[in-house]
């Protein structure tokens, strides 16, 4: 291996039931080099992060780590520590009801006498904050202190350990501009000392500041790794979202209706404190409303917001021209609300239970307890869906775990449909869903708009919006920045006003 | 770049002052109510430590078991196991009482290590592990020996009646006689196991490696500790702190039965959480469980001395504590809330 | 021939049934007068008889527990303490504070009310503490599992209180010119009406997915702390109807026995009925086969020589077992080794 590189990934395979998640993926890491690891959600780069450290175990391909001889196999983070491959996570990994100095140096912590020194362990971590600029007592459980704080912890214990690799995943969602400047500052040394650095963002204005390196992936595989200097933001984006245009932007003739003017869904100022900044927008009677943006925009967290899932504290919202206020999904349902949430495995799919039972749960939930639907309804409607959507499945009493990705997904779209709602929220409705039914869902959408239901739809796939949406919200970290009408929709003013201002 | 955050509102500390208080307020109540009947008295106090030996013990285990956020409801009836072993081996097999006891140690080690290795390894929820430990525990008391053994064993008698004097805090008899305060050695084992515990969680890798796991299992597992092995160990050392709280107990009795130390569990648990440890794993410690176990006693003498109560009023009592403390522990865990609800 | 043996190792109710068989083959063994019945003073007696006769209480347990498993994922530990919290509340009112009656205080309606309502509360501030305050379920039914006992005692202040009237006895015995235990009558109406509740609403279903995913649930409109509330008090409820039936097979309230050790047994039904410990979808059916299983089992250490005390250390191991084999980490590794075992029979043939 070369001198100049600390860590060589070379054909790494990962498969879970159902899903490839990295194909044959390489990733090369120089000493002394800030490497930025980029890409949409599904694209495989938190799945890498955890092969490498050991979270996952690899299906094949090989690892290369300076200084050591053999090919890296790592079984769990305790081994990947032990070669010296530390990680900051974006959700602080700190234990909370251990000190600032105990998180520090758990595992490692200085002994006298077999005993752990307290006062040596205090005294160093106290240093260390200071190093970091941090004013915080070390004594203190981590978990009185701020998230953005408890980054920084983080961030310092990984530095601490004095590793040859050292990797951010997703770092600064937490930190404010401050913060983010100092964290710059401490990888910039780190740089100057040889150390290689692996950061794992989607604020491009982050990577164009401090990265030397990006390696792009997108669906699991590698689509290339670029210097900094070659390569300008607009094609970084392009790269992220893919420029793959089917030749059926055809199926925009599907609509024979324009949108009405009559407004379904009004917010004014809606919000939720942590998760979303104050929004307005109004989405009409017949239009698609796409939500655009990277992840991490803030795009579910609006349409959580909208549904109640996450219950507003800021600003009021309104439904067909009534003040509306949802204290649980249920009100929203009877306000003829419908929401596809985005991770379907953890909040959309009822595993256990049948097709037939997904499809129907939520109409029987906005009929209420004691109105069961009656067995020959339910496998009507059961079996209304399966046909429509094309849901394939030996019968309706399979449970829905057994199904494929794509048709888990239809079920649960036909579970919505059910409902008749006035407003549907349609999010990553394609996500990890073959090509064939990706079309089918796209013009499910336009269909829908047609028959004057109001749809807000999220993707990752720019062509895929461009293809239904009649109305677009763009976002970036955390809220609501520019609207585009009809005339605006093309790709390029799409990613221009995603990656906004600068190189 | 400044960061000053102020010295924030500490609810470890804040429970265990709480238990601290409360214990004193019990105590100094008492002693103004009951002072015609003696709680004034020194002995009173150390009665409390006398009666309690074994549950001082067994508390410190449980508390180290709930720190890892885990659970054990079989410690009653192993102990009740613990005292019709050390009572049959000495009496029915002729087993020396170092032997005896030795055998009892060993026995728990190994269930801990059973209970430890279902819990950690194949993660079944440590409820229903120790409630079937607990069943099992109890029915191999009434196989081992289905009537009542008394220990005659002179050794092991010996150990149970030696009193030790302790030369202050004595008082005037109505005879004029100076009645000396005095302690078993069961006191004194107990309070050195307290100790040692103590340090070994506060001070050694493993006591850490302990906290880490109950305060975020996922975290310490990606700051790469041996989550599986450490939760194995607790609920084994767990295990053996319960044999030795066996022993003790059997020490007070000198006897073994069925029916012995129903509900002891309760006791423990109640001890833990009343002295702070959070059930959710992650906060406590052992001088909490200390106090916790001082309160039951104090509220036990109440009622001792009040005379007409049944004995009943303790349990419930503790176990409106406890609900009290479960409830308070459970408000003060939901003010921390970030990002999406969840139901 | 292949393809039928898996149907029917498959079918949900295979192994409640295979365990029931077995015991039953086992007890026939030991027992060959097993099934024989005779009818004496026009009553029905045999000893499959008063396994099912025994049972009862248990059935009726195991029906309340498998929709607590079933909808938190969780255990309530008190249900056999609230059995007794019932008994001594219908003691209470119906002897009138006095330690023994040979006539009811108020009318027997009274007594099962006041202990249905007292069970029922209990049960509620079960579901409080879990539903809404979000505390563990074990812990949270510990509270009970300790003070309920006492909470009886209180009620009965610390005697053991007598209810020598004849109709008393019924529910627990026999009624006049009735061939059957009353008991059975009850436990088989409680699982009917329970299973109309739960299939002629939408709470079964309900339960059902707020054990399998409460965030989806809530998604999709479903109140999920609302179910889980329900079905811890609808436990308590079914712990009073079992607490009312054992009261009446002694005619009397004692705090310390009734419903003693029952708590296990009800988990054990359920784990036994093909129940899934960590929650989800529920077969009522086959806690109930569970339920009467274990109680032939309980026959069969009897007639074994094993007391009552010692029968918990048998039961135990079986629920280790049971949840051992369940147990996703064993599942694991059980399909590693065969798959291990079947790459080397493989390699075998190949060479």
């Amino acid at each position: 291996m070369d001198d100049s590189i600390v860590l060589a990934m070379h054909g790494i395979c990962m498969t879970f039931p159902g899903v490839k998640a990295l194909e044959d993926v390489d990733f090369t890491l120089r000493k002394g080099e800030i490497h930025a690891l980029m890409g949409e959600n599904g694209a495989g780069k938190s799945t890498l992060i955890k092969v490498l450290t050991g979270v996952y175990e690899k299906d094949s391909g090989e690892i290369r780590l300076a200084g050591v001889d053999h090919l890296v196999e790592n079984k769990s983070p305790e081994d990947a520590q032990r070669l010296c491959i530390s990680t900051v996570y974006q959700e602080v990994n700190l234990c909370p009801n251990l000190s600032i100095a105990e998180n520090v140096y758990i595992g490692r912590e200085p002994r006298k006498h077999g005993f752990i020194d307290w006062k040596m362990m205090n005294a160093k971590a106290s240093e260390l904050m200071r190093k970091f600029s941090i004013d915080a007592d070390v004594t203190v459980p981590v978990g009185h202190y701020s998230i953005a704080l408890q980054q920084m912890v983080a961030i310092a214990r990984a530095v601490d350990m004095q590793c040859k690799v050292l990797i951010f995943d997703e770092p600064t969602s937490s930190l404010d501009e401050e913060e983010v400047a100092k964290l710059f500052d401490v990888m910039r040394a780190l740089k100057a000392r040889g150390v290689g650095i692996i950061f794992v963002t989607h604020f491009l204005e982050q990577v164009y500041e401090v990265c030397d390196r990006i390696t792009v992936l997108r669906n699991g595989k590698l689509v290339g790794e670029y210097t900094v200097h070659d390569l300008p933001r607009y094609q970084l984006v392009a790269k992220m979202m893919g420029k793959d245009f089917d030749d059926l932007a055809s199926i925009k003739s599907i609509r024979t209706k324009k949108p009405s003017d009559a407004v379904v869904v009004r917010t004014d100022h809606l919000g939720h404190s942590r998760t979303i900044k104050p929004f307005s927008l109004e989405v009409k009677r017949g239009e698609v409303m796409g939500l655009a943006g990277l992840l991490g925009s803030g795009r579910s967290e609006l349409a959580r917001c909208i549904y109640g899932a996450d219950k507003p504290d800021h600003g009021r919202m309104e439904m067909n021209g009534k003040p509306f206020f949802a204290s649980h999904p249920i009100d929203s349902m009877k306000a003829g609300m419908a929401y596809l949430p985005e991770d379907r495995k953890k909040e959309g799919v009822i595993g256990d239970l049948s097709v037939k039972e997904n499809i129907i749960i939520a109409l029987q939930a906005r009929k209420g307890t004691m109105h069961l639907l009656s067995k020959k309804d339910q496998e009507k409607f059961a079996d209304t869906y399966i046909d429509l959507l094309q849901i394939k499945t030996r019968d309706r009493d399979m449970p829905v775990r057994s199904l494929s990705g794509g048709n888990q997904q239809k079920v649960i779209i036909g579970r919505w449909l059910l409902t008749q709602p006035d407003f549907i929220i349609l999010d990553e409705p394609t996500r990890g869903i073959d090509v064939g039914t990706k079309t089918e869902i796209q013009k499910l959408v336009l269909q829908l708009a047609d028959r004057g239901t109001a749809v807000m739809f999220i993707s990752s796939e720019i062509d895929e919006m461009l293809r239904t949406c009649d109305h677009m919200a763009v976002m970036r970290d955390g809220s609501k920045i520019a609207e585009l009408d009809e005339s605006q929709l093309n790709q390029k003013t799409i990613m221009a006003t995603i990656a906004g201002g600068g190189k | 770049m400044r960061m000053k955050q102020k010295r924030p509102f500490n609810e470890t500390v804040f429970l265990l002052k709480i238990t601290i208080t409360l214990f004193f307020v019990m105590y100094v109540i008492g002693m103004i109510v009951f002072r015609e009947k003696g709680f004034t008295h020194f002995q009173t106090f150390l009665n409390l430590f006398i009666s309690n030996a074994s549950l001082i013990v067994i508390a410190a285990g449980m508390t180290v078991v709930m720190l890892t956020g885990g659970i054990d409801i079989s410690v009653g009836s192993c102990v009740a196991m613990y005292c019709m072993m050390l009572a049959y081996m000495m009496e029915r097999q002729g087993v020396g009482a170092v032997g005896a006891v030795a055998i009892v140690l060993g026995t728990g080690i190994v269930f801990g290590f059973v209970q430890g290795f279902l819990v950690s390894y194949l993660r079944i929820q440590p409820f229903i592990v120790t409630l079937a430990g607990m069943f099992f525990a109890r029915g191999m008391t009434a196989i081992i020996s289905v009537d009542m053994i008394s220990i005659m064993d002179k050794q092991f008698l010996g150990w149970a009646q030696h009193k030790m004097y302790i030369p202050f805090g004595g008082y005037l008899s109505r005879k004029g006689v100076l009645i000396k305060p005095f302690i078993y050695p069961t006191v004194i084992i107990a309070l050195l196991t307290l100790v040692v515990i103590y340090f070994m969680l506060k001070s050694t890798r493993f006591g850490r490696r302990i906290y880490a796991i109950g305060g975020s299992e996922q975290s310490a597992l990606l700051m790469g500790l041996n989550v599986r092995r450490t939760r194995l160990n607790a609920y084994i050392l767990e295990g053996f702190l319960t044999s030795i709280g066996g022993i003790l107990f059997c020490l007070n009795t000198c006897s073994g039965f069925v029916e012995q130390a129903r509900g002891y569990e309760m006791e423990a648990i109640a001890a833990a959480v009343i002295g702070g440890t959070l059930l959710t794993g992650g906060v406590g410690n052992v001088f909490g469980s200390l106090f916790g176990v001082l309160i039951k006693g104090t509220i036990e003498t109440f009622i001792t001395f009040q005379g007409t109560l049944s004995s009943w009023w303790t349990k419930i009592s503790i176990a409106a504590l406890l609900a009290f403390f479960i409830i308070l522990q459970s408000i003060l865990g939901n003010s921390k809330f970030h990002g999406r609800e969840s139901t | 021939m292949k393809p039928n043996f898996k149907r029917i190792t498959h079918y949900r109710l295979f192994l409640p049934i295979l365990c029931l068989v077995l015991v039953l083959l086992v007890n026939v063994i030991k027992t060959p007068t097993f099934f024989q019945l005779s009818i004496r003073n026009g009553v029905l007696y045999g000893y499959i008889i008063d396994v099912v006769n025994r049972a009862s209480e248990l059935v009726v347990l195991a029906v309340g527990m498998t929709l607590v498993v079933a909808a938190s994922g969780g255990t309530d530990i008190s249900v056999g303490s609230v059995m007794a919290v019932a008994s001594a509340m219908s003691c209470f009112v119906l002897a009138g504070g006095q330690v023994s009656v040979n006539s009811y205080a108020a009318p027997w309606g009274f007594g099962l009310l006041a202990a249905l309502v007292a069970a029922t509360l209990c049960g509620a501030w079960n579901g409080f503490l879990v539903a809404k305050m979000r505390i563990q379920p074990m812990v949270a039914t510990l509270i009970l599992f300790t003070a309920g006992r006492g909470i009886a005692q209180l009620i009965t202040r610390g005697q053991i209180t007598y209810i020598r009237v004849d109709s008393y006895k019924y529910l627990g015995n026999f009624i006049p010119h009735v061939p059957l235990p009353t008991s059975i009558f009850v436990a088989i109406l409680v699982v009917i009406l329970t299973n109309l509740m739960l299939k002629k609403t939408a709470l079964g279903l309900y339960i059902q997915s707020v054990g399998i995913n409460k965030d989806a649930s809530r998604l999709v409109g479903i109140k999920s702390n609302w179910i889980i509330f329900f079905v811890y008090t609808f436990c308590g409820f079914l712990s009073g109807i079992a607490g009312m039936i054992a009261s009446s097979r002694i005619y009397s309230a004692d705090a310390n026995n009734i419903g003693l050790n029952m708590e296990l047994d009800a988990i054990l039904a359920v784990a036994l009925g093909g129940n899934d410990l960590a929650g989800g979808k529920f077969n009522i059916t086959g806690s109930v086969i569970g339920a009467y299983t274990i109680q032939a089992l309980t026959t069969t250490l009897y007639a074994m020589g094993v007391t009552a005390d010692q029968v918990p250390v048998y039961k135990a191991i079986v629920v280790v077992i049971i949840v051992t084999l369940q147990s996703e980490e064993f599942k694991k590794w059980f399909s590693k080794v065969t798959a291990r075992r079947l790459l080397v029979e493989a390699k075998a043939v190949e060479a």
